[in-house]
């Protein structure tokens, strides 16, 4: 394998200054980016942070003064984030708690008066059967996502690169991303106008003497059928990634592959699939971070259609606890536990992926 | 590659193939063909059918039994009856405005914030990213989400569709990311004439950045069109409600459209028909929408991902 690209390359086509947004997640590795002057080994403290204070620019005052109007820009979103991204994550104290909303008029406020339980709302839900339903359900849909969904894209862009007329590109392309604009409440009516039971394959049948059918609320189908839909729904979206990848691949190395004999299956297997290796790296890792979600909004239209036995997930758990039965602590330790099993797998993953000689998704 | 060459009109036909590849066989380009057009069938033929259904009348749809495949007549008796006023039509225009309203705010705090943002070693641009960025990786839970938006007053006012999911982070590093890549001798130059920051992003990046703005604009208008279940758990009146959860009601639990079951009852309206217009109304602006702008896809969607 003489060319393979170097990690990151084949995606990072796009502004140069890409990386930088990648760096400061580290999770508080200090990037001071615009003060690096080269590192010089042995100098003090002192004349460090005068380095550090020419390169930034002066003083803090003087600094403050110089972007008042970048700090002014930036609040209101900062605040938003504040406000509907960080209180709640203080909200979820109510998991330790047995929690009243109506022991005030305001419901946050209801957390301050609400009695202490410790971990006893955690205990009653691993003791819940239901509890363990969903997590089972849960992992069955994300295997079958990433066995049945993940690979669809890839094939599909391949399958586009390897058409060169222009217009037949962009005319399949436009047709491949539109559905995924469509609502999930379209994307689900669609479906249960073809495959339900007054659905059209379902009236043909019967038309011509057969019995009918009705995917929909079948449990025993419904996984494959919330995997298809969301195939439909999302597989072609999913090729823009990976065709930008493939758009990056100098032609130089085809050609060079070409000269030294290499017909197209081989050049496919050397040259394109090396290009892919970093983003289907990082959408694996993406997605396995991302594994105890599997479709919230759509899971909960259809919960209704199939009962929660086949299409109870966790998102739909602390729905049901939560919101239409108002237990509310019940449903924060639920969602408390996702959270935190998110997260981990998050780091776990992209640490996998370092591993592999990756980037993930963020750097070391 | 010539084989085709005479037929093939300019914009169809495929340029000129580098000596070094082979031409391509029949048998491939014949399977790669039918593959690529089975896909974009599936995407098209239930749309099809959604939107002929929509325009057939009773007698065609009962003929057909169900849904239409192949039109016979067209009417639109079903459109004249849902926006000739009542439930739909109201969704419909609070659909609107709440898309309308919600993505300019949200477009004006992405905007804003990607450029405050965009200017590295300003003070607090590694604190304020950092708080953006770290929503990335945790959520706070849904319920904390229901409690706070219910102490803030917020419930049963359309602000509750509009603030808690206001901004994406996501957006706001893609636009970032587009930002930057503007040549900073352009804006330099501009400070040098003595433009502050509002005059460089107003006359300045955003000129540039006509594509990403597209792009972002569109996402966010379809995350406002397509919501529906902030509706769902913070609107009670059913008046307040967003075409999309009138249309669970309608076609997925049956229901018919407030007020308008006399006219199928009567036998006029097919009440398939009607549940196929009010689809077709969901699904328009963002059928018509998504291609103008999907020559920016690409782009946009390029420096998003590799930030996940």
């Amino acid at each position: 394998m003489a060319h393979s690209t170097t990690p990151g390359a084949a995606a990072r086509t796009a502004p140069s200054t890409a990386d930088d947004t990648v760096e400061p997640s580290a999770g508080g590795g200090g990037s001071t980016r615009a003060a690096k002057p080269a590192k010089p080994s042995g100098v003090s403290r002192a004349e460090k942070k005068a380095l550090k204070k020419a390169a930034n620019g002066g003083t803090l005052r003087t600094r403050l003064k110089r972007d008042r109007t970048l700090i002014l820009m930036t609040l209101p979103a900062v605040l938003l984030v504040l406000v509907f991204n960080y209180i709640p994550i203080l909200g979820n104290v109510v998991a330790f708690q047995e929690y009243d909303p109506y022991i005030s008029d305001n419901g946050f406020v209801a957390i301050f008066h609400s009695p202490w339980v410790g971990f006893e709302q955690f205990s009653r839900i691993f003791e819940d059967s239901a509890f363990w339903e969903a997590v089972q359900n849960t992992f069955v849909l994300f295997s079958l996502q990433l066995l049945l969904f993940f690979p669809i894209p890839i094939v599909l862009a391949l399958l586009i690169n390897s058409v060169i007329r222009p217009r037949v590109r962009a005319v399949s392309q436009a047709i491949l991303y539109l559905p995924h604009f469509f609502s999930w409440v379209l994307v689900i009516t669609v479906f249960q106008q073809i495959f339900g039971g007054a659905g059209i394959i379902a009236q043909t049948l019967r038309q011509h003497g057969y019995e009918g059918f009705d995917l929909m609320t079948d449990p025993g189908i419904f996984k494959l059928l919330v995997t298809a839909e969301g195939v439909w729904k999302d597989a072609g979206w999913g090729i823009i990634v990976f065709l930008a990848a493939l758009a990056s691949v100098s032609p130089d190395l085809y050609e060079a592959s070409a000269m030294d004999g290499a017909g197209r299956w081989r050049r496919m297997w050397h040259v394109t699939l090396p290009a892919l290796r970093p983003v289907i790296a990082l959408l694996l890792v993406l997605r396995v971070g991302d594994a105890l979600t599997v479709g919230f909004e759509q899971i909960l239209l259809q919960r209704d259609a199939v009962g929660p036995g086949a299409a109870e997930v966790l998102d739909t758990f602390v729905w049901w606890n939560g919101v239409r039965n108002q237990d509310f602590s019940y449903a924060a330790a639920a969602g408390l536990i996702k959270g935190v099993v998110s997260l981990g797998l998050v780091l776990a993953a992209n640490k996998v992926a370092h591993l592999m000689g990756e980037q993930g998704v963020y750097k070391k | 590659m010539k084989a085709s060459g005479p037929k093939a009109s300019g914009r169809w036909a495929a340029p000129p193939r580098p000596v070094w590849e082979e031409e391509p066989n029949k048998a491939g380009l014949a399977s790669k063909g039918i593959v690529l057009s089975i896909a974009c069938l599936a995407v098209l033929f239930p749309l099809w059918i959604v939107v002929v259904t929509s325009l057939s009348s009773k007698q065609d749809i009962s003929e057909a039994g169900g849904l239409v495949v192949i039109p016979k007549s067209i009417t639109f008796i079903a459109y004249q009856e849902l926006l000739s006023g009542g439930q739909v039509t109201r969704a419909t225009l609070v659909s609107l405005g709440v898309t309308l309203v919600g993505t300019v705010f949200s477009m004006t705090v992405s905007i804003l914030s990607a450029y405050g943002l965009s200017r590295i070693g300003s003070v607090g641009h590694r604190w304020f990213l950092m708080i953006l960025l770290a929503t990335m990786f945790f959520g706070a839970g849904l319920i904390p989400t229901y409690l706070l938006v219910q102490s803030l007053g917020l419930t049963d006012t359309y602000l509750a569709l509009i603030l808690p999911s206001a901004i994406s982070v996501f957006n706001i590093l893609v636009l970032r990311a587009f930002f930057m890549s503007i040549s900073p001798e352009l804006t330099d130059s501009a400070r040098i004439d003595g433009a502050g920051d509002w005059r460089i992003l107003w006359q300045i990046v955003l000129p540039l950045s006509r594509a990403v703005i597209a792009v972002i604009t569109l996402f966010y208008a379809v995350g406002y069109w397509s919501a529906w279940f902030n509706a769902s758990i913070y609107l009670s009146d059913q008046d307040m409600m967003p075409l999309q959860n009138v249309m669970i009601q309608l076609v997925q639990k049956q229901e018919p459209p407030v007020g308008m079951s006399q006219a199928i009852k009567t036998g006029q309206l097919s009440a398939l028909a009607v549940q196929m217009a009010v689809m077709v109304l969901a699904l328009l602006p963002v059928a018509f929408l998504s291609p103008f702008v999907q020559k920016h896809f690409k782009k946009g969607m390029l420096t998003g991902a590799v930030k996940g």
